[in-house]
């Protein structure tokens, strides 16, 4: 069963140069009331059934937000339908009514009822909701003199326990301490076993990774991608990437160009040339975004005048940050005297490139076998590598744990 | 008939927005909800000192005339100028969070609604005091009247509520109009005072028939006259239809002016 659908919506806001908000603004100005259409979506359509857990993603400004706001049916869309079977409630606004002055019990029954609940149901709710915030005999002060870390858990215990159909979320909550923040979590998947939808924008793709079974990847205003989140996310990252890499690369000309900096300084005598560096992916296509554990080609095509023997291919891994992870050469791995003809290409493969989320960019040079340089390219190529897991660090290292008996110890 | 539905489905929201609008008004103040009482008095001194001793009106017990047509006069006018500015002061929730926008003005109005209540406990105060006597039988019209008014004066902030979030205008023409609205009611004065060649005029004021039943019940002990009791009825639905269409038009985009 369906319990949000979404049909072919299109959504503008209006952009006003100047906005007039009085009658007589309206009146006297009227030349003045210019303003753009802007188009936020622009023909979206999907379901979302009953107990489905749905991530939406997307760049800042994408839209997804405003589809958020249109599922929860506070702005309507200029053509197309939403139809939502059963109550909507969302961990948008946390708190909505709350009045200072009064406790923290009557605000409970204050906010309840904005999502719809009645009389009835909100003292059946009561002590759940009453439990759940850890509020304890503080629940009877008023509200003004609870510390924000109370107020936010009492109003999440609330927006969370009113028995919603459909529960919106808009980047997960950085409530309370990480007991509590748990707690929410293991309390988002109860209900969502128990038969609600979830839909959730975030940036947090990792997030949304454990936690639904989809993905919408919202683009410019339309559904550019859905399906499961790993590979949603995969081809994701990869055109931010890309995006981000264009842009780089626009804004380092630019500075070149008007001599803000100075243009990239060539190091080595140009015998051999680094002509292009290509990263590829497992499946053997070009790629700028990686897993921890995949496998990643480097393939590093050159050109030289004139046969060389005796040459070195080095390699520098680095994080965006600056540090070094990993610095070789083909001599130290034992390859003695590459000879370098014409134009060619050089293949350096990781099996399992276990570096963990981040940006990383590769430094590699040729030299001869004194030491001289041929040919250096810094930042000679750039990539992101993503993680399934929220083990932090530089790389992952290969462990195990085991629990060890109680008898072996003693013995 | 969804929207009604709705909004009998939020009902316990309007009680609790009712309830905290009327414990957080005199919250902070010394006196606290015994404004609510003293306020209505303190007003009557006023326009009493004023009408008995230098605007003499000629009229016996005038403070009484004038006490049992004011406060109904207060609530109406507390709905339309304060009624306006309901949906704007409560953007923050109407911006995050789906609930049938008319519960706003209806919770609002309400609350005023039940402070005149509180303040009819003052009416039948001076009535007691000034020995005027009340008649049984007319009192039983008494809540047919309030329905009556309560209908007229959701209508009326459903459609100053709406107008106000296009035009922030409303909230500051309103307190004028509201004035000018209040002396063109025969509030302070009877309707024999209007000069015949403007009764015409003067009758298509919905509350006009509204404050006349009110002054027959409490001030003159007998039952309103029934064309003015339906006048009052027909006027008062024909406010609440139209605050209401108007309503339902302006409300699809509340969130993108707000």
């Amino acid at each position: 069963m369906n319990v949000i659908e979404v049909q072919d919506v299109y959504k503008k806001f209006r952009l006003y140069y100047d906005r007039s908000q009085t009658v007589k603004e309206r009146l006297l100005f009227h030349s003045r009331n210019r303003h753009e259409d802007h188009w936020v979506l622009k023909g979206v359509s999907f379901a979302i059934q009953k107990g489905e857990a749905v991530g939406l993603i997307g760049e800042n400004g994408c839209g997804k937000s405003t589809l958020l706001k249109l599922i929860s049916q506070i702005i309507y869309p200029e053509k197309g339908e939403i139809r939502i079977q059963g109550r909507v409630s969302s961990l948008i606004e946390l708190g909505a009514g709350f009045h200072p002055d009064m406790s923290g019990r009557e605000n409970i029954y204050t906010n309840a009822s904005i999502f719809g609940l009645d009389k009835a149901k909100i003292d059946e709710k009561l002590q759940t909701i009453i439990q759940f915030s850890e509020l304890g005999d503080f629940i009877d002060n008023p509200v003004r003199t609870y510390s924000s870390g109370m107020y936010t858990r009492l109003a999440f215990s609330v927006a969370i326990n009113v028995d919603a159909d459909i529960l919106l979320i808009d980047e997960i909550l950085a409530v309370g301490d990480t007991n509590f923040q748990a707690k929410c979590f293991d309390k988002l998947r109860e209900i969502r076993k128990s038969g609600t939808s979830i839909v959730i924008v975030s940036h947090s793709l990792g997030q949304i990774e454990q936690f639904c079974d989809r993905s919408l990847w919202i683009d410019n205003g339309v559904i550019r991608m859905q399906g499961k989140p790993r590979e949603v996310h995969f081809q994701y990252l990869e055109s931010m990437g890309e995006k981000r890499l264009a842009a780089q690369e626009k804004e380092r000309a630019e500075a070149i160009a008007s001599g803000r900096i100075p243009p990239p300084q060539k190091l080595g005598n140009e015998f051999a040339r680094i002509e292009r560096i290509q990263l590829v992916n497992e499946a053997g296509k070009p790629a700028i975004v990686f897993k921890t554990g995949e496998r990643m080609d480097v393939l590093l095509h050159y050109s030289c005048s004139k046969v060389l023997e005796n040459s070195t291919v080095s390699l520098q891994l680095l994080r965006s940050d600056g540090i070094s992870i990993y610095a070789s050469n083909t001599r130290i791995d034992g390859l003695d005297g590459l000879t370098l003809m014409e134009d060619g290409r050089i293949l350096l493969t990781f099996d399992s490139l276990n570096l963990l989320a981040g940006e990383y960019f590769l430094n590699m040079g040729l030299h001869a076998a004194d030491g001289d340089i041929y040919d250096f390219k810094e930042q000679a190529a750039q990539f992101t590598v993503y993680s399934d897991l929220q083990d932090v660090g530089i790389t992952r290292l290969d462990h195990r744990w085991r629990l060890e008996d109680p008898e072996r110890k003693e013995a | 008939m969804k929207t009604l539905r709705e909004i009998y489905a939020y009902r316990q929201m309007i009680i609790s927005l009712v309830r905290r609008d009327l414990r957080g008004r005199y919250k902070g103040s010394v006196l606290g909800f015994l404004w609510t009482f003293i306020n209505p008095l303190l007003q009557l001194c006023v326009y009493t000192i004023l009408f008995s001793t230098i605007l003499k009106s000629g009229i016996e017990k005038y403070y009484l005339f004038l006490f049992v047509a004011l406060i109904p006069w207060l609530f109406f006018s507390n709905c339309l100028t304060g009624g306006a500015g309901a949906i704007l002061g409560q953007k923050d929730m109407v911006k995050k969070i789906y609930f049938p926008r008319e519960v706003i003005p209806i919770a609002y109005v309400t609350s005023s609604f039940v402070n005149m209540l509180l303040c009819f406990v003052v009416i039948f105060g001076v009535i007691l005091f000034s020995g005027n006597g009340l008649s049984g039988e007319a009192l039983l019209y008494l809540p047919l009247v309030m329905a009556v008014e309560y209908v007229m004066a959701l209508g009326i902030a459903l459609l100053t509520s709406a107008i106000t979030v296009y035009f922030r205008d409303m909230e500051h023409i309103l307190g004028i109009a509201g004035l000018a609205w209040m002396y063109l009611t025969p509030i302070m004065y009877g309707p024999d005072a209007v000069p015949p060649e403007f009764l015409r005029l003067f009758e298509m004021n919905p509350m006009m028939p509204v404050i006349m039943a009110y002054r027959d019940i409490l001030y003159y002990k007998q039952p309103p006259q029934i064309d003015t009791l339906l006048r009052a009825f027909g006027l008062g639905l024909l406010v609440l239809l139209a605050g209401w269409l108007v309503f339902e038009a302006l409300k699809k985009h509340f969130v993108e002016e707000l």
